[in-house]
């Protein structure tokens, strides 16, 4: 077993890729995520990694190399933040559409402008439909677990498509945390090497990436909507594994002392688990509060999250967004899980709030405000109307 | 194996990727124009400078020597009639019965 040491969660997530034993990296070193691309460029130097690191001029090379290289049938891994994953969009589609299981360790960080290296999820918000697996690490054990599970996932041959594990820059990525790191041989068959289904071959020359006209594109969208839904049994399926095997349990939708709330905070990545300090101090003083976690962002866990919402105590759910939608329903996780309620009977209210913007810290205060928001509006019955359309930013100065 | 033409999301290679090798062929491009090179024969050298020139591929060389433009896949680019040093392909209207 795994002794627990002091690490730091950069180096950790360099690590996963070197037990996942990868073939290939290409990334471009943007602020938070340097020390994994450096940790890693440093392992391949030092000959303890035989992979090829491919050293590029810009993140939209980075990803272009990847999209080649996992085509060519290499295990592939890169990693990212914010302006470098925009600059690499288009090229994020191109990953998912030609189903090259690509890994993507994902340090959020707010969009410029103004210039921010802080944190928020401004960055993965942009790439919601691209069509990757995307899934959410709230502090840095996850984001080990997850990077090394993300293989698994992706490369599973009923899924085939890239995966993209997100956790908060500066915020996870610069803490030192103490952590299981696996020993190599004890992770190594969780791991068993990369069989593509489709990779070009000279011997075998076939074309992936082809002009798809009129008759064809609508067909190959809906071939790639399905690929993603019916990813969703494997990707529990590896969560199980890896309980059944390491004993860290990993669900699509996590819950803290939600059995009996009324109230909820819904969020995503590290704020959870300050949130989760909130709710203790409140339920100290009688509140029937508790914390849910929506890990799963694509394929988005319907099922799981109305079970945890719908027909149980929870009557006010607070969405916590990192990320405004700008002119729109203040933000994308807001309207996802307002959307995925709303053919249910028995379902709570959703109001939003925004917060942690641009590496913004939010104080114990200010997570009893966001409870606060929601008993304001199970009082009043009001979750929606011209009020609680606009865009409601915990921690602003007015 | 030769693709279906129109086949339902199921049926449709993995990715949307292409197996066969070379089928671009069966893609007739040639309805895409509307002005069709003519080769004057009497004027014609033979030196094949349409046949270096087509982006398309779609001259081809006949048992005497003359290239004559496979209408099934010609766009009617019109860059064989800019280049032929002969001056001997015109572009004609193309007329569908």
């Amino acid at each position: 077993m795994a002794k627990r040491t002091g690490i730091e969660v950069s180096i950790a997530i360099a690590e996963a890729a070197r037990q996942a034993n990868v073939d290939v990296v290409s990334a471009y070193p943007i602020t938070p995520q340097t020390h994994i691309v450096e940790h890693l460029a440093q392992l391949v130097a030092d000959g303890d990694l035989d992979a090829e690191y491919i050293t590029v001029e810009s993140e939209h090379t980075a990803m272009s190399a990847c999209v080649g290289a996992s085509a060519a049938g290499a295990r592939v891994f890169t990693s990212t933040s914010s302006q470098g994953l925009a600059l690499m969009n288009e090229i994020v589609y191109l990953a998912s559409s030609l189903r090259t299981p690509v890994v993507m360790a994902l340090a959020n960080r707010s969009l410029s402008g103004p210039i921010s290296i802080w944190n928020d999820h401004s960055d993965v918000m942009n790439e919601r439909d691209t069509g990757w697996i995307s899934i959410f690490a709230n502090n840095g054990q996850e984001a080990y677990d997850l990077t090394l599970m993300a293989f698994r996932i992706g490369e599973d041959r009923r899924v085939m498509l890239p995966v993209m594990i997100n956790f908060d820059g500066f915020i996870l990525t610069h803490v030192i945390e103490p952590m299981y790191i696996f020993d190599d041989e004890e992770i190594a068959d969780f791991i068993p090497p990369y069989e593509p289904v489709c990779v070009l071959d000279t011997d075998n020359p076939i074309t992936m990436g082809p002009v798809g006209v009129p008759d064809v594109y609508t067909e190959a969208k809906k071939q790639q909507e399905i690929a993603i839904r019916e990813s969703r049994p494997i990707i529990e399926e590896v969560f199980e594994e890896f309980a059944q095997r390491y004993g860290r349990r990993y669900e699509p939708v996590e819950t803290y002392k939600a059995d009996d709330a009324e109230i909820v905070l819904l969020a995503q990545g590290s704020v959870i688990e300050a949130a989760e300090v909130a709710v203790d101090l409140l339920r100290e003083q009688g509140r029937k509060v508790g914390a849910v976690e929506l890990r799963l962002w694509r394929p988005f866990p319907f099922d799981a999250l109305r079970e945890v919402l719908c027909g149980t105590s929870i009557k006010q759910v607070v969405v916590l967004d990192r990320c405004i939608s700008f002119g729109g329903p203040i933000g994308p996780v807001l309207s996802e899980v307002r959307s995925a309620l709303y053919l249910e009977k028995d379902r709570p209210m959703v109001v939003g709030v925004v917060a942690g913007l641009g590496g913004r810290d939010i104080s114990l205060e200010e997570y009893v405000e966001m409870f606060d928001v929601g008993e304001e509006c199970l009082r009043t019955g009001k979750d929606s109307g011209e009020e609680t359309d606009l865009v409601r930013i915990v921690g602003l100065r007015e | 194996m030769k693709l279906k033409e129109k086949p339902t999301w199921k049926e449709l290679p993995f990715a949307c990727s292409v197996p066969e090798p070379g089928n671009s062929v069966h893609y007739k491009t040639g309805d895409w124009k509307t002005l069709k090179p003519v080769v004057d024969k009497t004027k014609c050298i033979k030196c094949g400078t349409c046949w270096i020139f087509c982006p398309e591929y779609a001259y081809e060389e006949d048992e005497y020597g003359y290239y004559e433009p496979n209408y099934e896949y010609c766009k009617g680019c019109g860059i064989c009639h800019r280049e032929c040093p002969a001056q001997c392909i015109i572009m004609e209207e193309e007329v569908v019965e």
